[in-house]
């Protein structure tokens, strides 16, 4: 899997920290750019959907479309398993060269965010007006605010939640596995023996196998956290990328 | 005494599979299995956009007789190329391409026909659907890409010491690609 991210060098690279709004283009204001950031944190935070824009300049001969399913695939928008990342691809409009946009749904929203509601009602009504004006804030966070109501009921904040707590807490179920197997049941057994008895052995190696299988998870989350770079720790503020997956959904236009 | 030899053997070579790579050629072989599922998932898609867009053409260019029947054959023999996924030579790899890449040219020379009909192009139904196909071609381009993409690392990773020496005995052998044709990703010129 990391292979590839190697192997694909012209995609730009993960940022460190991690942040949701990589204006590398350079046309957002440092307050937009904040305020856009903190608004798609906030909208990451409550409903684990998570929306990436990125502007770049050259898309080093990508079609626009490729190179946001490739960045979207590569960085891991949206969790793992539900898929629910966004890509906004702009590249401003410079001299004659058209300005292009594309926003690429991860497989997870291309049900509520069918390719014909991206390209009509987001992108050409929303957004291209204002590109045109060279006014890119407003055209970013005008479609963004629409695909915010429509993608708003599709996936709460739960899995997120979920997410966090395995990654926070790793140690605390095994501690908690421990203590019933190696505490709780010794006692009980201990009392009504003749009921036990069969077992008695099963329980160590139950909670053998259940401590290796624990282990392991943290230890993958650990990595992923590292590899992460922003993390949890690092002052992302969403949460981190988490995995997701695009299957080439979504639509976009130029001006 | 045998039977316990037999068993240690067993236990032994269990272990052996699974600290080898046994277990990681089979996820892999999964992989390349699921994303083929994957592939063949957007190709149907784009099959079932077809009855619809032929009817809405129709209604405007009623004469275009031979372009439509084109891709109505076309399409007909895309969806009846099936593929064992659990069985990917080369040869049914490349049937399943050229009945595909039959139907992508007989939508490609539609395309150009209706460029004649302005009114077409200003159907509502007409963009729709046209929008709609331009994501299945993109679903079709990302699906491929990484059906290849889970074929390399399954043919690296059995090629690779140790597995190389023991992953032929298993019937783990090398799978093809899915290559485009030469050709076609070039897009069919446009005469006036």
């Amino acid at each position: 899997m990391f292979g590839f991210i190697i192997s694909n060098a012209q995609i730009p690279e993960r940022p460190s920290p991690q942040r949701l709004v990589n204006d590398f283009a350079g046309v957002l204001q440092p307050g937009e750019n904040n305020n856009l950031e903190a608004h798609l944190e906030q909208f990451a935070r409550e409903t684990s959907t998570q929306i990436v824009v990125i502007t770049l300049d050259d898309l080093q001969g990508y079609d626009p479309g490729d190179f946001a399913f490739r960045l979207g695939e590569e960085w891991g928008i949206g969790q793992q398993g539900k898929d629910n990342g966004l890509v906004i691809l702009v590249k401003p409009k410079k001299g004659n060269e058209r300005g292009q946009v594309f926003i690429a749904t991860g497989y997870g929203l291309e049900g509520v965010l069918p390719d014909a509601i991206v390209n009509g009602d987001i992108i050409d009504t929303e957004m291209i007006p204002h590109f045109r004006e060279n006014n890119y804030y407003q055209g970013l966070a005008s479609g963004i605010s629409v695909i915010m109501d429509i993608t708003q009921g599709e996936y709460t904040a739960e899995y997120y939640r979920e997410n966090y707590a395995n990654q926070g807490g790793g140690i605390l179920p095994v501690i908690i596995i421990f203590f019933i197997f190696f505490v709780i049941a010794p006692i009980l057994s201990r009392r009504r023996r003749g009921v036990y008895s069969p077992g008695k052995s099963l329980p160590f190696w139950l909670a053998l196998g259940l401590l290796s299988g624990g282990g392991r998870s943290h230890g993958g989350s650990f990595s992923n956290f590292s590899s992460g770079g922003g993390g949890f720790g690092g002052g992302g503020g969403f949460g981190g990328f988490g995995g997701g997956s695009f299957g080439g959904g979504g639509a976009g236009g130029s001006w | 005494m045998r039977k316990l030899i037999v068993i240690t053997l067993a236990v032994v070579a269990g272990f052996l599979f699974t600290g080898c790579g046994y277990n990681k050629m089979v996820d892999l072989e999964e992989q390349v299995t699921s994303q083929w599922s994957q592939v063949e998932n957007v190709y149907q898609r784009r099959a079932d956009l077809i009855p619809n867009l032929v009817n809405t053409v129709k209604g405007y260019a009623a004469h275009e007789q031979e372009t439509l029947e084109g891709v109505i054959e076309a399409r007909s023999k895309a969806t009846s190329a099936n593929v064992n996924p659990e069985n990917l030579s080369e040869q049914s790899i490349e049937q399943f391409n050229q009945a595909q890449e039959g139907l992508t040219s007989a939508l490609s020379r539609l395309m150009v026909v209706v460029e004649r009909y302005p009114d077409l192009k200003a159907n509502q139904n007409f963009l729709d659907l046209q929008a709609q196909l331009e994501g299945t071609e993109n679903r079709i381009a990302v699906e491929r890409r990484k059906f290849n993409q889970a074929t390399q690392s399954y043919n690296a990773y059995i090629r690779k010491f140790p597995q190389v020496i023991y992953s032929g005995w298993f019937g783990f052998e090398k799978k093809d690609y899915f290559e485009s044709q030469q050709g076609a990703d070039q897009a069919p010129e446009v005469e006036f």
